[in-house]
């Protein structure tokens, strides 16, 4: 394909950016269903605590989601449409399950005491749906959109992986929050969860590139791009040491595992763009292909390049005022 | 087994439909909430920051409603109506990414402040964080409506191979209906946040609330409808006008003007009839409709006989725009009647505390009637003129469609009704805390917002 000037590049610019979006999506968003995800059923004052962490964050975080999606939509309308027609299902019981917990994080704070359970359990089960899910397309996307029994599989792995990268992000969060016998906990399930993630990612590089040997010649070709998985592998190990010496004196370094989990998600999504760059649905289409007219673009550009650091400078000004570890419920 | 189109239509419409009852109640609630904000900093009447308290927590419940039904609005386009963006998306696409980058963004941060950074934050920072999430909502609702205008009026573009290219933004974001629409939407958040205020605080009234607090609001509430009412029905007139003008299919079926004519009667009531194109059993005033829109009595109304297979279906967008109308003039009577009393004697009677509670939701009514008249009202378009609803639906199975849309009225039904009730939950939890005489003890205690770690331990705690 010959593309010359900004209709080359402006479509790499926007697959950029909305990488860039679904990674914060996935950081962001990831610490708080993965906090979700671990809310334990018996001690209800740790599940006041975890909700407390996330709770003046949450709604922006999943702002990042409609950022992602919308500039899918913006740039590449027609994969837009393509993917989500194939997702549909899973579609659908993501946003259920985020319904259902963004909800329910309102109403258990809201509702008569009896009713607060029920509202904790919906809190729980909606986030490890929308998760599942979540790491469901993810798989689906990897394959094509591919079905057959393998790839089903493959998506069902994909599922599980991303549920404990979120859990491991979560308790990262957790560790990094809170204090006391909480964070004793989360440092055990970061530590479990760390371990799965590792695994997980293993299994999943291990099949992509048994299973699609023009990824494995693209890795192959440029070997000094190994340094993504080996700063991935080096994160794990940062971590895991941590988390194996835990707790330490004076609580020093107990942001380690976030950063470390941090690191492990930026080199995860690198390798995975790396990887099917520049096609938008894997072995079918391209970004060219998909893309908005040029004018659309520089319109959305324009406005993009003047918003997007303001939205970074305010989420992080946000991220000031409530630093440190989370205090009793000071809600207002 | 009902086809994906229709399906999709019905899903589509249940989406929208309950997304937008809560954006209705948060753009406008907002503002009270900055108004309660800045009368506290103004006078440092402990009352203004109680009604802020009581508010901002309705704020954020509405608030996580809008943002969650919002992310299924957000992959409907995709899921449903593929065509859409194939087709318009070159116009439609950067209006969304606007909203999502100047609105979302600035108002889902600046809540996490406004909500639990007040002990944080200096008191002028949390104003800030309050006017910054309102100007936010609004904003988030300048764009969608500039993107719904320009679906109704579409201007600024060329169609090349049968997608839309965009010529000017300036004729795109500011089409022809857009200035009315986005007015109209507007006072009607204000309508339906001020009369949810009285409502609520009525409600609080009759359960033997005697704190200042309800009363405060219930007066800011009824004070600010009767204000809004009348402007609303001007900008409503200006509105009908303007879609005169330009969707005159739109108008026809909302009068059910069957054939052109010269004088044509307002039809207070009727059965339209579509096979046999008439009304039955119309109770009309002569040549009221030809006065109200052409503001003259013998002025030309064209009918539906020269939109042939080109006009919505008409008896949803009559009695839509009937019930729209209806709650309207009740509105007006209620506001000015309770303003007038509050005016004289400073109380209100218990029968009209619950008129006023009767009056809670009549905001979500006339909002949901308006938005059915002017959507269904564009049919059989989606993009007037530019692309019909049927070519742009998905190919996805019926069955997935049936799935998802059976998934979507459970969870609307039920977090509706946990909604409401939450709301008068909320209501009656307040008249039990921070009675003025016990202040501040009781209120360290019981007010779920500032309860001490002890009583949470007890009672659940609340946000």
């Amino acid at each position: 394909m010959t593309l010359a000037g900004d209709a080359y590049w402006l479509p790499v610019i926007f697959i950029g950016l909305m990488g860039l979006a679904l990674l914060l999506y996935a950081v962001l968003d990831g610490y708080d269903l993965g906090v979700g995800i671990l809310l334990p059923g018996d001690k209800e004052s740790q599940r006041d605590m975890m909700i407390a962490s996330i709770g003046p964050f949450w709604d922006a975080n999943e702002t990042w989601l409609v950022l992602g999606v919308g500039l899918l939509l913006i740039a590449f309308p027609r994969a837009h449409s393509l993917i989500l027609m194939h997702l549909y299902l899973p579609v659908t019981l993501m946003l259920a399950g985020l319904i259902l917990r963004g909800v329910a994080f309102d109403f258990r704070a809201k509702v008569p005491p009896h009713n607060k359970n029920l509202w904790d359990w919906t809190f729980k089960g909606g986030s490890l749906l929308a998760t599942l899910a979540q790491g469901y397309m993810i798989g689906m996307f990897v394959v094509g959109f591919e079905r057959s029994w393998a790839a089903f599989g493959f998506a069902l792995l994909s599922a599980v992986c991303v549920t404990a990268g979120y859990c491991f992000i979560g308790g990262a969060w957790l560790v990094m929050k809170a204090d006391g016998e909480l964070q004793q906990r989360a440092a055990r399930w970061t530590r479990r969860a760390c371990w799965l993630t590792a695994l997980g990612i293993a299994a999943v590089t291990g099949v992509n590139l048994i299973g699609n040997t023009e990824i494995f010649q693209k890795w192959f070709d440029a070997p000094v791009l190994l340094i993504i998985p080996l700063l991935g592998a080096m994160a794990f190990i940062g971590v895991e040491t941590y988390l194996r010496r835990f707790p330490i004196a004076g609580d020093a370094g107990c942001w380690i595992p976030f950063v470390g989990c941090l690191i492990i998600f930026i080199a995860s999504f690198a390798a995975l763009g790396y990887s099917f760059f520049p096609d938008i649905v894997p072995g079918q289409m391209n970004i060219w292909q998909a893309a908005s007219a040029s004018k659309s673009l520089w319109f959305i550009l324009v406005g993009t390049l003047i918003v997007l650091p303001a939205i970074i400078l305010y989420t992080m000004f946000s991220y000031r005022i409530f630093w440190g570890k989370t205090r009793e419920l000071t809600y207002y | 087994m009902p086809d994906t189109f229709l399906l999709s239509r019905i899903q589509f419409a249940a989406n929208i439909s309950f997304h937008i009852l809560f954006p209705t109640i948060t753009i406008a609630l907002c503002w009270f909430l900055l108004f309660f904000r800045v009368q506290y900093n103004r006078t440092g009447d402990e009352v203004w920051m109680r009604c802020y308290r009581f508010w901002v927590k309705i704020f954020a419940l509405s608030f996580a409603l809008g943002v969650v039904s919002g992310i299924t609005m957000s992959f409907q386009f995709g899921t449903n109506w593929p065509g859409y963006m194939e087709t318009v998306g070159n116009v439609a696409g950067p209006l969304l990414g606007y909203e999502v980058l100047t609105a979302f963004f600035l108002e889902a941060t600046f809540l996490g402040i406004m909500l639990f950074g007040i002990n944080r934050v200096s008191p002028r920072v949390h104003t800030l964080a309050t006017l910054l999430v309102a100007i936010g909502t609004s904003l988030s609702a300048f764009w969608i409506l500039a993107l719904n205008s320009w679906m109704q009026t579409p201007a600024g573009f060329e169609m090349r191979d049968g997608t839309a290219f965009p010529l000017s933004w300036w004729q795109i974001i500011f089409n022809p209906s857009m200035p009315y629409r986005v007015t109209h939407m507007l006072l009607a958040s204000g309508l339906t946040a001020a009369f949810l205020i009285a409502g609520i605080s009525a409600y609080r009234l009759l359960q033997g609330d005697h704190k200042p607090a309800p009363r405060l609001a219930l007066k800011t509430g009824v004070f600010a409808a009767a204000v809004l009412i009348p402007l609303q029905i001007l900008v409503g007139d200006l509105h009908g006008l303007n879609t005169l003008q330009h969707q005159p299919a739109k108008i026809a079926a909302m009068e059910a003007v069957w054939e052109t004519e010269q004088g044509a009667p307002f039809t207070l009531f009727a059965i339209p009839d579509e096979t046999a194109r008439s009304n039955r059993f119309a109770i009309e005033i002569p040549k009221a409709a030809s006065f109200i829109l052409t503001h003259d009595w013998n002025g030309e109304v064209r009918g539906l006989n020269e939109f042939v297979g080109k006009h919505p279906p008409v008896k949803p967008v009559f009695y839509g725009f009937r019930v729209m109308l209806g709650v309207g003039v009740l509105m007006l009577l209620v506001a000015w009647c309770c303003s007038w009393l509050l005016w004289r004697r400073a109380e209100l009677s218990r029968l009209w505390l619950k008129i006023l509670v009767a009056m809670t939701f009549s905001g979500w009514i006339a909002t949901l009637a308006g938005w059915y008249v002017t959507e269904i009202g564009r049919q059989p378009y989606l993009v007037t003129g530019v692309l019909e609803t049927r070519a742009a639906v998905t190919s996805v199975a019926p069955g997935n469609v049936g799935f998802s849309l059976m998934i979507y009225l459970t969870l609307y039904a039920v977090l509706l009704v946990a909604y409401i009730s939450t709301l008068f939950v909320m209501a009656r939890k307040s008249v039990l805390v921070d009675r003025p005489e016990d202040l501040p003890s009781l209120q360290e205690k019981l007010n779920p917002i500032t309860q001490t770690d002890h009583y949470r331990e007890n009672t659940g705690g609340a946000s």
